[in-house]
Order: C-alpha cells, then structure tokens, then sequence
C-alpha cells in the first residue's frame, strides 16, 4: 500500500514515465472487450427487476413507482456492482494469471535486472486502466438496465416510453447516478489491486497458479460487496 | 588486477534453514568464474544475492566497488546499467518479438533514434550467433537455445561490465552446448567482459572456466583453479569435474 503510493507519486512528479500505450492496451482489453457481456447482463438484469417490481407493485396499484425502482436501484448500486463483479471475473483472474506466469519464467526478475519497475511496467497500468474503464462501463451498463426496465414497464404495466423518462426526470435526482459513477473506479481500483497482488503472490509451481488465481476472483468480488456495504451504510448515515 | 566481487562472510537465512554460512571469494576483473555445487547448495541464491534479486541475512558483498546493501535505489539502478542477466530459460518478454526483447532496454534508457537501436540489437543478433530473420519471431517460435541465445543478447545490450548467467548450457545439446562454451569465451575475449555462471556442466568446468567454488554445506569447499582442484585431497569436490 505504502509502495503504491510511493509509485503513484513518483509518477505524478514525472508524468513522462507513466505508460500510456500500456494503460491503453489494457483499457482495450479488459474495459472495451468486456462491453458486451455488461451490456447483455446489465439489460437482463433491468429486466428482471422491473418484471419482479411490477407483480408486486400491480398488487398495490402503484404501478408508476417502477420508474423510481429501476432507475434507482440501477443507476446507484446495481449497475456497479454488476460491472464490477464481471470485470473482476474477466479480469482479476486474467492479472493474476499473467503476473504469475511471468513469475514463474523469471521475467519479472529479468525486467527487475534491467532496472524496469514493476509498479510501472505492470501493476500501475493495469489499475489505472480499470479505475478509467470502470466509471464508462458502470455508466453504459446504468442506461442498458434502464432500457430493460422501461420496455417490461411498457408490456406488463403499459407504461409508455414517455411517461417513463418524464417520470424519471421529475422524480429520480441525479444524485444516485453520481454515487454509482463514484463509486466505479474504487471497484475498478479493488479488482486491479486484488488481481495483480494475488499474481506476485504466485510462486515457482503450476498449481499456485490455479490456486492464486481462484483466491483472486474470490477476493476481489468480496471485497467490492464489502466496501459497497460500507459506502452505502456511510452516505445513508449522511443523509445521502 | 582489481577484484570486481568481493563476498565475505555471507550467512544466508531462509527461516531455520541455513543455505550459506560464511561465504567468501572474489571474483577478478576479465575471468570467468563459475558458481558449482550441488543441487540445493545455494549456488542460484547467491548469484540471486549478487543482482539484487534476493536478500541475504549478514555479511557483505561488493559489486563494481559498492556495497549492495547500502545502495539507493537510484545507484542500485546505475549498478543495474553496468551488468547484464541472462537467465537459465531466457525470461523472454513473451509478448515482446526476439527484436523488441534484445532493445528494450536502450528504448527505456537511451535517446537514440529507433533505427539506432534496431542497428545496435541486429548487431547484437548475429554477435551471439543468430540469424537476422531470427529477430521478429516471438519466444513462443523459439527453441530452448534460441531463447538462451537471445536472452544473452538482450544481456549485452549495453556493453556491460559483469555478465551473469543461469546454467547457460543446461538443456541444450552437446553441439550447442559446447558452441555456447565458446560464444562465452569469445566474448570475453572480445568485449572484456567479466562472467560469473552457476553450471554443472563438467565441459563448460574444464575448458572454459578460468577459476571457480564449489558450494556445499553452506560453504565453499573449494576455491580455485581446474589445476588446483585436480591436485586436492578433496574426493566429493574432485567428483564435480571427473567423477561419473
């Protein structure tokens, strides 16, 4: 933790060594190649809250609430979460693996030899990749639920299109969205650093690689539950 | 002539296993030492200790003049420019072509012009004996001895002071082995290059090392010359060379 610092400061003192064509190889990889499958979760996800929400809401004939319910659950916990928790299993698992297998050819000692930095060459752009992609990814993911919300609210509550954005602008405050984007690259930071940590955690056999490789995805999805669970009990302490 | 390794006393510890206890020797200017003993003796950690790869418990060890326990990290890093590294499988950049592995180290450092750095790396090619159509292959296409050849490379690439090599002829065939043997030799020749491998290959002992330890319960049971080794009592440090 302290060295992290240490290499991000160095860093911001001398912008010249931060690698950007890294930090965009791996935002291509695990921020743009993940689009898909987030936005296929993400409307899938919307789509089932907002068909659960709606049986129970017709009951109470409070049927325009789903606007409220979707859009706030989405945009404030869901979406984040389930990004982070798909990046975590497409990611932290690939870092771990990478870092180890490097490990274990020697070529982190090689680049260690040669004076490169680790922090630099490899766990600083991963990071910094996915505390970027992270937010875009959450933000994305947020209007795809939404999408999935307002066609059930459409079908099974006969909702409009209109009446549903109307709604959302009149009664969702935007402060949800904030909190969910926030909240994005702090997940995105866990995954990375749980992912890269877990990989010099591997050592000179194939089964470590397994092993370490599992504890990470493990690792990486508690914790981003976790420190949710604290962020959210923190803001509504707050009054947020 | 001037020491340019200077080890005393080095204890090392890993937890109540005792893998050196008192270790000393120096290594001369323009000789090729070799670091033997048997597996486990602890002759890869000590070479691990003196390129800063690995810590030891107490003692001292001189490298190019300065004390690697005192060094800074920006002097660790100007110690760092003056050696080269080859390791026992390579450690290629895998996803680094032959080219891009034997120059990276230029493009980091230096300010030269890319065709530059791609003149000084092809040169560096064919110096350890590789073809140029060899350099935009990638080390997944290689054979074990390619890759031991283009880590060589890329260890050379700044014209270092000290080479070091991990079992440099260790699972290649005799052929290759022995034109390893003299790639070595040459370059000291040509270059002036002082080299401390860890073998256990009796060949490499006998014809190219100019003196040598051998290591063994944590320490060094021999010191010296292929001469003076054939001439000791010592029957388990005789067997390192000529036994069967």
């Amino acid at each position: 933790m302290g060295e992290f610092t240490e290499a991000v400061g160095a860093l911001v003192l001398k912008p010249a060594n931060i690698r950007f064509k890294a930090i965009f190889y791996h935002i291509e990889n695990s921020g743009l190649k993940a689009l898909p499958i987030i936005l296929l979760t993400s409307f899938l996800m919307g789509v089932v809250i907002a068909f659960q929400g709606a049986v129970q809401l017709e009951k109470l004939g409070a049927n325009i609430f789903i606007v409220e319910m979707v859009v706030i659950s989405v945009t404030r916990e869901l979406a984040p979460l389930i990004t982070a928790i798909v990046i975590a299993g497409r990611s932290a698992s690939s870092y771990t693996a990478e870092i180890g297998a490097m490990k274990i050819t020697e070529e982190i000692d090689a680049m260690k030899t040669m004076g490169f930095s680790v922090w630099n060459f490899l766990i600083i752009p991963r990071v910094f990749a996915l505390m970027i992609s992270l937010p875009l990814l959450v933000f994305f993911a947020g209007i795809v639920s939404i999408a999935g919300g307002m066609v059930v609210a459409s079908l099974q509550l006969g909702i409009s299109f209109e009446e549903f954005t109307l709604r959302m602008q009149e009664s969702v405050e935007i402060k949800h969205v904030i909190i969910g984007l926030v909240k994005a690259p702090i997940f995105g930071w866990i995954v990375a650093v749980v992912g890269c940590f877990r990989g010099f955690r591997i050592s000179n056999s194939t089964e470590s690689v397994g092993r370490y490789t599992t504890i990470s995805v493990v690792d990486a999805i508690f914790w981003v539950i976790a420190i949710n669970a604290v962020i959210s009990v923190f803001l509504t302490q707050m009054g947020l | 002539m001037s020491s340019l390794i200077v080890v005393k006393e080095i204890v090392t510890k890993f937890g109540k296993n005792i893998v050196h206890n008192g270790v000393s020797f120096e290594i001369k200017k323009g000789e090729i030492f070799g670091l033997l003993g048997g597996s486990g003796s602890g002759k890869t950690t000590l070479l691990r200790e003196m390129i800063l790869l690995q810590k030891y418990s107490s003692g001292s060890l001189h490298v190019l003049g300065s004390d690697i326990k005192k060094l800074k990290d920006i002097e660790a890093n100007e110690l760092r420019d003056r050696w080269g590294v080859s390791f026992q499988f390579g450690a290629l950049f895998s996803s680094l072509s032959v080219l891009e592995n034997i120059s990276i180290a230029l493009k980091e450092y230096t300010n030269l012009s890319s065709s530059a750095i791609k003149k000084a790396a092809l040169m560096k090619l064919s110096m350890v004996g590789l073809p140029q159509s060899a350099a935009y292959l990638y080390p997944s296409e290689l054979s074990g001895g390619m890759k031991k050849r283009v880590g060589l490379a890329r260890a050379l690439i700044r014209d270092p002071k000290l080479l070091f090599l991990d079992e440099p002829t260790s699972g290649l065939d005799p052929k290759s082995a022995r034109d390893f043997d003299e790639l070595i030799t040459t370059l000291r020749d040509t270059l002036e290059i002082t080299v401390i491998m860890v073998t256990h290959d009796k060949e490499t002992i006998s014809s190219v090392l100019d003196r040598f330890i051998i290591l063994g319960d944590a320490k060094v049971q021999f010191f010296g010359d292929i001469e003076a080794l054939r001439a000791s009592k010592n029957k388990s440090s005789r067997d390192f060379v000529d036994g069967e």
